[in-house]
């Protein structure tokens, strides 16, 4: 269906009572000092694209600049580029996003030991400073932290125990 | 050289990275002499900005010295002392040319509903920040501006985000004279926002924040009344009873997506991404504004979506208004702001680190460790 462009200046009252003053979006916009509200413009020169940039779909074309860092690799290049088939109107672009970056701080470990370098973790989150200025309340909650993955792990394998036992006695029962 | 690298939620670290070069005929090489750690950066710290590559340098307050142009750039030369505006911006697009210069559009590839920003995630354009020695500045002509003569690299570097952000807020809160002016947020967004909140004419001034050391700060520095959330009970409650029951004129949200405050803002906000960020603050502003109202938010939530009553939005005629700051708009204005010393921003600055120890940066900025209000990093090349 095509719609067809209404020539409002044509329409009987049109922009009687407009109030140029009463303007909401400033100081966002600034339409005084702006030349006629015209969308097409001198667009800047284009930096070169030799990297792969994943642009959004809401857009015809890349930017004239854009950062040409980090271009997508591995698998989670793969995710990205599948998020970057919907528009940013859709959660199947933002969550692949969020799960493409946690796939890849993996990948950041794996990289990191594949060069021979074992990333230093309690320095990378800062640690010295809270064990500096907070040592008691991150004591306390790197403790908690042990306590309960020491906890899960030794009731995971009593349970682990107790199918087993279970398992072995149904079996003699038969 | 040396530069800020993000491994992963709350892992950043110094490293070594090849120097940036010239991509575009309008770029600028600028060696950066002062860079800042953002509340915006804690969002990318802990991991809530979708498209954060491991491997990032953040950073989008910087000051520097430019060592390097493209053939076009004709506005700085080499040698020059530069703040840069956060915001990367085109100056001839559609909205740039409206003075909108946080909401260029040629600046970010990878989404429309933001703007270009330095070190910010390739959701707002890809680009490397000024946590580094040396960045990539695009568009030269347009962003970077001659720090005047005699200004403190410490007040320029601020002039780069928090305090246009801070003035903007109040900007956008279409303050009158003699309003009720309340701010959500004691960081150093909602500092500066309090303090510019009488250059547009406030009555009164109230922040609320659950840090007092913040809390104490703010009230000298603004000056301002200033409550710990924390100890008032029901915040909107306590504000109807502070504004003769009807609600402070103007609202901003200094907080964003970090906020505390509401457990369940917190789990599904903060602790499992269900929302684009914990909207806590934005929620008590929308009911602790006065009818009719203006809600001024600066506070900084994801791309997907937020938990927010906006059916009292609707029913009590508030205006809501928010955005990226227009730094470059601001900056003539807020130079002199700082030159006529009505504006003095680096009484803000708390700490001051050599750059390789930027990981214990962002956690005592990120923790709000000894008292700390503004970190600035210092690069080795620079006397420190
Ligand atoms: N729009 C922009 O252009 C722009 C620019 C810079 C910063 N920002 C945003 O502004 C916000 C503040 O930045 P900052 O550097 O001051 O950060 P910050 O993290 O230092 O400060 C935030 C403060 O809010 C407090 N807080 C937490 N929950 C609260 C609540 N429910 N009510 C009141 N206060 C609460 C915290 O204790 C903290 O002191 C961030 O979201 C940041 O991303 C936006
Ligand atoms: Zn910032
Ligand atoms: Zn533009």
């Amino acid at each position: 269906m095509q719609t067809k462009k209404i020539d409002y200046k044509q329409i009987n009252g049109w922009g009687v009572d407009a109030d140029p003053e009463n303007d909401p979006t400033y100081p966002m916009q600034h339409r005084e000092d702006a030349p006629p509200r015209d969308i097409f413009y001198d667009r800047p020169p284009q930096q070169p694209i030799d990297v792969e940039v994943l642009h959004s779909i809401e857009r015809p074309d890349v930017t004239a600049v854009f950062g040409a860092t980090l271009p997508p690799k591995g698998l989670s290049g793969v995710i990205r580029r599948f998020a970057f088939k919907y528009s940013e109107n859709q959660y199947k672009h933002w969550l692949p996003l969020i799960f493409a970056d946690r796939v890849d701080v993996v990948e950041g470990v794996l990289k990191d030991l594949a060069h021979g370098h074992v990333p230093n973790i309690f320095a990378e989150k800062g640690y010295p400073m809270e064990w500096k200025y907070n040592r008691t309340a991150f004591v306390t909650k790197m403790a908690t932290i042990a306590a309960i993955t020491v906890g899960t792990v030794v009731f995971l394998n009593s349970g682990k125990d107790k199918k087993k036992s279970k398992h072995v006695r149904g079996y003699r029962g038969k | 050289m040396l530069a800020m690298e993000y491994r992963g939620p709350k892992r950043v670290r110094a490293v070594q990275k090849p120097m940036p070069e010239i991509k575009h005929p309008e770029d600028a090489i600028v060696r950066v002499t002062r860079s800042c750690i953002c509340g915006s950066d804690l969002h990318l710290y802990n991991g809530n900005v979708p498209d954060t590559r491991v491997g990032s340098t953040f950073g989008h307050e910087f000051v520097g010295e430019v060592v390097e142009i493209g053939p076009d750039v004709t506005n700085v030369k080499v040698g020059d002392n530069v703040i840069v505006p956060f915001n990367v911006s085109c100056g001839r697009c559609y909205f740039c040319k409206q003075g909108m210069f946080g909401n260029c559009h040629q600046a970010n590839a990878m989404a429309t509903a933001v703007g270009g920003i330095f070190g910010y995630s390739h959701t707002a354009g890809g680009f490397d920040g000024g946590q580094a020695e040396y960045a990539r500045v695009p568009y030269a002509n347009v962003g970077p501006t001659v720090i005047p003569p005699g200004m403190d690299l410490d007040d320029a570097v601020l002039l780069t985000d928090v305090v246009p952000t801070g003035y903007q807020a109040a900007e956008m809160a279409g303050i009158q004279k003699g309003d009720t002016v309340l701010v959500f947020g004691a960081g150093p967004v909602g500092i500066m926002a309090a303090r510019c909140a009488w250059l547009f004419g406030a009555g009164r001034v109230i922040v609320l924040d659950k840090e007092d050391y913040r809390l104490e700060f703010v009230r000298n520095y603004a000056p301002c009344e200033a409550y710990n959330f924390e100890e008032i009970g029901d915040p909107v409650l306590f504000i109807k009873k502070q504004t003769d029951w009807l609600g402070a004129d103007c609202v901003i949200d200094a907080v964003g997506a970090e906020a505390a405050g509401n457990a369940l803002q917190t789990i599904t906000g903060r602790k499992t991404l269900l929302q684009a960020g914990s909207a806590t603050a934005l929620h008590w502003a929308i009911n602790a504004v006065k009818k009719g109202g203006v809600v001024s938010i600066v506070g900084v939530y994801g791309p997907t979506d937020n938990l927010v009553p906006i059916g009292n939005a609707m029913n009590k005629g508030l205006t809501i208004r928010g955005n990226q700051t227009s730094v470059k708009r601001l900056l003539p204005r807020l130079i002199d702001h700082v030159q006529s010393g009505r504006l003095n921003p680096k009484a803000l600055i708390t700490h001051r680190m050599p750059m390789e120890e930027v990981a214990d940066g962002y956690r005592l900025f990120s923790a709000k460790l000894d008292n700390c209000i503004k970190p600035i990093l210092l690069p080795p090349t620079v006397t420190r």
